[in-house]
């Protein structure tokens, strides 16, 4: 190294380290960059031993610190459930009402019951309550058991069909399957259903299907065919239908009818949870 | 041209000890004008937070206030939004013309005057001057071994240091809350973690940086030396020697002799005034230079000296090589500081300081957003219309409580606006919106079966405050069943 080479073009001393011709010069690097670079060795040996970071065979090393991003994860995910609890106490008490006008519980009722709804309800109604045949929407204005709030916290509380003993229930007979109606007949209240909201099926006589409907479906859905909310019969005269409105869906809920189920979430969910979601699936389309 | 004058090239070592400087004491025009910027700059630095802005009972009445968990910004009668943070940008976009302008006319004046690296540099070194003694005194006292004196004075000095250090960062977080209570805070132990944490990184980088590293950051760490030696030009006036007039450069004695033996003299008497005082430790006779940040202090000691010895001052001097190149072949010199490239600068500056000025003042104080339902796009009602969800977003930033009508236009007559939990005056929702704060609400646009639409119609809507009529608006969509 103790090369005192001047380049003569820039005037400082090179290295000595030479390719083809091409001289390294030596512009020193300030001594203090060095101690820097040791420095950040040391801090990272240091690292290695304060913090988590050599991968084990089935482990690894905690370091002295015993940091953990998942512990501390955690303990953010208790606080934040100890705060929500704090708030949660004022929805408890208050009325679905109370809750509806008050715009701080109603943000948080929003919150938790978004969030509830995605964690339970979002398997068979989809994520933006649309629902799929068989499952009903929640987003528009066509509500079976009712879209009042009380009316949907109690359809949460028990289900349909469900294990509870007050489940919302009812029950279509068969008409075609268990030959209450002979196929011909089924064709023709089909016709008559449909003509209701302006639809039609081929080859159906309406007037003999108005006869059939009088004769077999008014009892729940009603005279007129616009439903009757506290048995669940669904308005048959509206544009929604939960089993396909074309001609072939409507033959066959009449043939075998359709017993869609519901778990009550009375047991599995607190009661605060349930006041949240039936404000959430309120807000998304509920009425009356 | 040598990179680094503070560096001692040792030709075996690839690595150099930074040589210490040790600044004289210097007087006259241009350390009376650093003087009077460091008192300015600190002292704006130090107080704007103290400064008192009534804004009402429910805002803060600090003048100058970042409100991290508020989420705005405040500049006595300005506030700032986070969604208005283009002002920010524009702030920054002025500060660099302003930097490219002042580097048109005068070189690296922010480099020499007004950057914090080197008006707490300055300061450092005005403490250490006081404690221990000029130039001489302090080579001469480091060279001596540690003795009583010594160490009282050593500890005294970094002791100041340290007591800036800490005002400095002191300072620096009473712009993020309300000045008073931070340092009731502070010095009771109750301030949050992040206060002290953030005391404690600036007392670190001031001790540090203004204590030790000095020239080593301009040197090393600076990316503006490098920015503004790409963007001088030659007719920056620099700090420059005017070496046409200094060499070839002799004591005065040497000088006198050799004058009358026929021989040019210049006006350089080699006293190494310059290199004494320079904060930098650079040789300003070896021209323009990595080092150098153009404070000027050396002009001011060429000009002492040169008035003692009985010779015109300015030998060294805000001045272009061209000039210097002009004056060595008889021509006079030119300043020209008035050119196409300053005026552009100037302009740029006018014109965005414009921009921003004129919207500033122009800003609505209300606003709407409107976010559609992902899912589902439309949902098909029991009479065969359809409704869309939309999130709407109403901002209110003025102080006082509002309420907007909403409204919303695009879509053939029939269809309905409802906002939840929101009660309608005159057929249309009034969302009330708290002071100086947002308000969502979702909004339900039904559209009735009998009406025909395509899969997409274009619409607007538009909030109306009650009381003064201001507006804002935003468009969307409405999306019905395709028809057919």
């Amino acid at each position: 190294m103790a090369h005192e080479e001047i380049d003569k073009v820039s005037g400082v001393a090179t290295t000595g380290h030479e390719w083809d011709g091409i001289k390294e010069l030596n512009n020193p690097l300030p001594r203090w960059w060095l101690w820097v670079f040791y420095a950040c060795i040391l801090f990272a040996v240091g690292y290695v031993f304060v913090y988590p970071a050599v991968p084990l065979a089935s482990s690894y090393t905690k370091g002295l610190l015993g940091h953990s991003q998942r512990a501390s994860a955690l303990a953010e995910t208790a606080a934040g459930q100890a705060a929500r609890a704090e708030v949660g106490k004022g929805l408890a008490n208050a009325s679905l009402d109370d809750i509806k006008t008050d715009p701080k519980m109603l943000e948080f009722a929003m919150a938790q019951g978004r969030a509830a709804f995605g964690d339970n309800c979002a398997p068979c109604h989809g994520s933006g309550a649309t629902g799929s045949k068989g499952y009903p929407n929640l987003q528009d204005d066509d509500w079976l058991w009712g879209g009042t709030l009380a009316d949907i916290e109690h359809t949460i509380t028990v289900g349909i069909r469900s294990t509870s003993e007050d489940t919302r229930m009812n029950d279509m007979p068969r008409f075609g399957a268990d030959g209450l109606l002979d196929v011909k007949q089924v064709r023709n209240v089909a016709g008559y259903v449909l003509s209701l909201s302006g639809g039609s099926v081929q080859g159906a006589d309406v007037e003999a299907g108005k006869q059939i409907f009088a004769e077999n479906c008014t009892s729940c859905h009603g005279e007129d065919a616009k439903g009757l909310q506290e048995l669940g019969a669904p308005n048959l005269t509206d544009k929604v239908w939960l089993y396909g409105g074309d001609e072939a869906s409507v033959i066959n809920t009449v043939t075998y009818a359709h017993r869609g189920v519901m778990p009550t979430w009375g047991g599995r969910l607190d009661p605060v949870t349930i006041k949240s979601l039936a404000i959430y699936v309120h807000d998304l389309g509920g009425g009356t | 041209m040598r990179v680094d004058e503070n560096v001692t090239t040792g030709g075996d070592s690839y690595y150099a000890a930074a040589k210490k400087n040790y600044p004289a004491a210097v007087s006259g025009r241009l350390r009376t004008i650093k003087w009077s910027v460091l008192i300015i700059t600190l002292g704006i630095y130090y107080f704007l937070p103290f400064i008192r802005w009534d804004r009402g009972p429910d805002a803060p009445g600090q003048a100058v206030l970042i409100d991290m968990a508020g989420r705005k910004a405040y500049f006595f009668g300005v506030e700032i939004w986070p969604q208005e943070v283009y002002y920010l940008t524009g702030l920054l976009v002025l500060a660099s013309v302003a930097l490219f302008l002042m580097n048109a006319v005068a070189g690296r004046v922010w480099c020499g005057y007004l950057c914090p690296q080197t008006v707490w540099t300055d300061l450092y070194f005005a403490v250490e001057r006081w404690i221990e003694g000029d130039r001489r005194d302090r080579i001469v006292r480091d060279r001596a071994p540690m003795s009583v004196g010594k160490f009282v004075r050593k500890a005294t000095k970094h002791l100041i240091w340290l007591l800036i250090a800490v005002g400095t960062g002191g300072a620096w977080v009473l712009y993020f809350g309300d000045a008073p209570t931070i340092i009731k805070d502070a010095f009771t132990g109750n301030a949050a973690p992040i206060v002290y944490i953030w005391v404690g990184i600036l007392t670190f980088t001031t001790y540090s940086l203004a204590g030790f590293m000095r020239e080593q950051v301009c040197v090393y760490m600076c990316p503006w030396p490098r920015i503004q030696a790409a963007l001088t030009d030659e007719w920056a006036l620099n700090v420059t020697y005017r070496f046409d007039r200094g060499e070839p450069r002799m004591s005065v004695r040497t000088g006198a002799r050799a004058k009358e033996a026929g021989a040019s003299v210049g006006d350089c008497i080699d006293c190494k005034a310059c290199v004494q005082v320079c904060p930098t430790g650079v040789d300003i006779r070896e021209g323009m230079q990595l080092g150098c940040i153009q404070c000027g202090l050396c002009i001011d000691a060429c000009d002492t000296v040169m008035t003692k010895v009985g010779r015109e001052p300015g030998l060294i001097g805000y001045d272009t090589d061209m000039n210097i190149a002009r004056r060595q072949e008889g021509k006079p010199a030119i300043y020209r500081i008035v050119r196409p490239r300053t005026v552009l600068y100037a302009a740029l500056i006018v014109i965005i300081g414009g921009i921003m000025a004129y919207t500033l003042a122009n800003r609505a104080f209300q606003g709407v957003s409107v976010l559609h339902d992902r899912n589902p796009l439309y949902v098909t009602l029991s009479d065969g219309g359809a409704r869309n969800g939309y999130t709407v977003r109403l901002i209110n930033k003025r102080p006082h409580e509002r309420h907007f009508a909403l409204t919303v236009s695009g879509l053939p007559e029939g269809f309905a606006v409802e906002a939840q939990g929101v009660a309608a005056a005159g057929g249309k929702p009034v969302v009330t919106v708290p002071p100086d704060t947002t308000r969502e609400v979702r909004v339900l646009v039904m559209v009735p079966g009998s009406v025909a639409l395509p899969a997409s119609t274009p619409i607007d809507f538009y909030i109306v405050d009650t009381e003064n009529g201001e507006k804002a608006s935003t468009s969307d969509f409405f999306r019905a069943k395709p028809p057919g």
